[in-house]
Formats: structure tokens, C-alpha cells, sequence
């Protein structure tokens, strides 16, 4: 029983991967806003753990999906300079951070990202 | 350029507190302050995203949160899945793609919202998370 759970949840974590893979290309993201509620909704991840598990895997797959795009003549390498600096800045300032705050307002900021830029996707 | 700058900045603390990449900053951030097109945005911010992944990621490791197997199998599975991505993405248009992506945002805030509102359903949220050792037999 404990292999067929262990089997059950290799297969759950290769479709999570696919399918950030696939959005990750898609649409130039990381595939976070794909792996964090999957991996709680769905392999029973606190909020913690989840985010910090989906960015080393991002490494991954940004990193082959960048390859690829650039592959396509897409890729400008001087603006992924201007902002991927400061935004190294940024995530130093973020894990810290969200050492202090607790899984539900983590979920709840989570949820309030993703509105705003789903509207801002949508109005523009 | 300092819009450029300011979005980089905040799409990075969204990447260490949420566990994403930035990309939802950076695309919209690379078409009004740089001028891209979506396409060249996307792959532009998929190259921002490496950096920021890999440092935070080692900051999470060193408070003990990244599962690294798991990490490891989620990065390695997902590639496959990125070059189909990558490939559909240059034969779509911009605009059902942006359109396409901002309906996936609103069904995934929609289930999160529905997560931390509820507190009955499923397992309670740690109170501080900071590590969860009962998480490690599942």
C-alpha cells in the first residue's frame, strides 16, 4: 500500500511538471502559479514548503524554456538584465519575508497576485 | 527604465514570498516599460526568472523548505512539457495568448481564495510553516 501511495504521488508530481512545463512555455512564466496549488491542493504541501520547492524546480524549467525561446531569436538578453538584477534583490527581500507570515496569508496574497494580473492581462 | 527597474524589484518579492517565478510581473513590465511584443517579452522574462529561482531557492534551502527530490523530479519532468510549451506559444498570436493566461490566473486565485477562506476543508495551514517535519511521511 505504501508503494502504491508512493507510485500515486510520482505520477501526481510528473503531471504537475508537464503542465508547468507547458505554461512555463507557453506563456514566459516560471510555472509557479502552476506547481504552489498543486502541490498544496493536491499532494497536501503546506504553503512554505510549496513555494520554496516550486522555485528550485523554476531553475529547471525556466532554464530550458529560456534555451528554447532563445532558439527562436525571442530572447532580448539586455532587458532580462535590466529587470532579472533587481529582481534578485527583490527575492532576497521576499524569502525573508515570508519566513514571519503565516500559510493562510501567504494563500490569501497568492490569490490577490494573480487577480490583479489576470485583470491587468485582460484590460489592457 | 525605472519602471523596468521598479517592476524587476517587485516581481522579485513576489517570487520569495508566493514561489513563482516573477513572470506574471515581468511579461506585462517588459511590454509597457520596455516595448516588447508579448513573444519577445515571454522569452525575455523567462531569462530574468533563472537568476531569481536560483537564488531563492537557495535562500528556502537554508531555512529547510525545498523537498528536493520533489524539486528535482517536478524540473526534470517538466521539460518535455516546456518545449511543447515554448513551440505552441510562437505559433499562437499575442493576443489569445494573453487572454488564454489571464483566465488561468482566475481559476487558480479562485481556488486559492476558496482554500484560505474555508479553513474547514483539508489540512489547517501551520501557523508559522516555517519548516513542517509532519510533512515528510506523506
Amino acid at each position: 500500500m505504501l508503494a502504491e501511495t508512493s507510485t500515486r504521488r510520482s505520477l501526481r508530481l510528473a503531471a504537475i511538471g508537464t503542465l508547468a512545463g507547458l505554461f512555463s512555455g507557453l506563456f514566459g512564466v516560471g510555472g509557479g502559479s502552476v506547481i504552489v496549488p498543486l502541490l498544496v491542493l493536491w499532494l497536501g504541501y503546506e504553503e512554505h514548503p510549496a513555494t520554496a520547492t516550486s522555485l528550485a524546480a523554476i531553475i529547471f524549467i525556466a532554464g530550458f524554456a529560456a534555451l528554447t525561446q532563445g532558439l527562436y531569436g525571442n530572447v532580448h538578453v539586455l532587458d532580462a538584465v535590466l529587470i532579472g538584477v533587481p529582481a534578485v534583490g527583490g527575492v532576497l527581500i521576499g524569502t525573508r519575508l515570508q519566513q514571519r507570515l503565516p500559510a493562510r496569508t501567504v494563500s490569501l496574497m497568492f490569490a490577490a497576485v494573480l487577480v490583479l494580473s489576470a485583470v491587468e492581462l485582460i484590460v489592457r | 527604465m525605472i519602471g523596468a527597474i521598479a517592476i524587476g524589484l517587485a516581481g522579485g518579492v513576489i517570487a520569495g514570498l508566493l514561489g513563482v517565478g516573477g513572470g506574471v510581473l515581468f511579461v506585462p513590465g517588459l511590454v509597457i516599460f520596455l516595448g516588447l511584443n508579448q513573444h519577445q517579452a515571454e522569452a525575455t522574462s523567462l531569462l530574468a526568472i533563472i537568476p531569481v529561482a536560483i537564488v531563492g531557492s537557495y535562500m528556502q534551502d537554508r531555512y529547510g523548505n525545498v523537498r528536493r527530490g520533489d524539486a528535482l523530479l517536478l524540473g526534470l519532468l517538466s521539460l518535455a512539457g516546456a518545449a511543447g510549451g515554448v513551440a505552441l506559444a510562437n505559433a499562437l498570436s499575442g493576443r489569445v495568448l494573453r487572454d488564454a493566461f489571464a483566465i488561468l490566473l482566475l481559476v487558480v486565485a479562485a481556488q486559492f481564495v476558496r482554500r484560505a477562506l474555508g479553513s474547514g476543508g483539508g489540512q489547517a495551514p501551520a501557523a508559522a510553516g516555517v519548516d513542517s517535519p509532519r510533512q515528510k511521511n506523506r
